[in-house]
């Protein structure tokens, strides 16, 4: 199956790329990403423990499954608004 | 109305968005960028946004808060992209029959913002260099993430 990913900020500067297709073996979960990206760059391992992953639009967990056309978000720490 | 724009945000969008007869009260609220941050000076900032999902978290703080108060009517717009000093980022409007309950609601809006919405904000420094901010409080509220070897 095919699935979207999107990496944003701190994500999208380490990987050096905002968004990409990925192919993934049926019964895949989000921990096959991730799997994946530490593969291409160890240290984004050191990020997984603050980051969340999200699926079409919400929360997700790494056992969360993946199914054709999903739209996948590594999610840094969210920092939006006027004050840290 | 939840929106990310790159557009200047006037808060006319958010306080039309939410006016009614039934309204005592519009609480406003502006966050606006600061020229500092913890005493460091800040030449501007650049948010960054996931817009689709950033408009569905901010639907569903209203949802939160219709449960909560009664109160069916807010909006929240966030701006991305470059900010100067003095610009505003996020402007949120909870109409209510009485004031108290606006105030709290209104506050509760930007306190839940700041945890489930995705927008990442990168300082830019006064001497040239920049950073992604990092929160103090991280995510207690989405579900947490267990390392890859669990």
């Amino acid at each position: 199956m095919n699935v979207t990913v999107k990496y944003f900020a701190v994500c999208h500067e380490m990987l050096d790329r905002s968004e990409e297709e990925m192919e993934l073996p049926e019964g895949s979960t989000v921990r096959t990403i991730l799997k994946r990206l530490e593969e291409e760059w160890p240290e984004i391992a050191e990020f997984y423990e603050v980051m969340q992953m999200s699926v079409n639009w919400e929360y997700a967990t790494e056992n969360t499954e993946l199914t054709e056309g999903d739209e996948v978000a590594l999610i840094p720490p969210v920092t939006g608004g006027c004050d840290v | 109305m939840f929106r990310i724009t790159t557009e200047v945000i006037t808060g006319a969008e958010v306080r039309e968005a939410v006016e009614g007869p039934d309204a005592g009260a519009v609480v406003l609220f502006f966050g606006t960028v600061r020229n500092n941050t913890g005493g460091r000076a800040v030449k501007h900032l650049e948010y960054e946004s996931y817009p689709p999902m950033a408009e569905k978290k901010m639907a569903e703080i209203a949802q939160e808060i219709s449960e909560k108060w009664g109160i069916g009517r807010v909006a929240m717009i966030h701006r991305v992209g470059k900010l100067e000093i003095g610009e505003v980022s996020v402007a949120v409007a909870v109409a209510s029959p009485h004031r108290k309950d606006g105030f709290e609601a209104c506050k509760y809006a930007m306190d839940r913002l700041k945890q489930i919405v995705p927008i990442w904000k990168r300082e830019v420094w006064a001497d040239g260099e920049s950073e992604w901010v990092k929160p103090d409080a991280v995510f207690f509220d989405a579900p947490k993430r267990k390392t890859l070897n669990d």
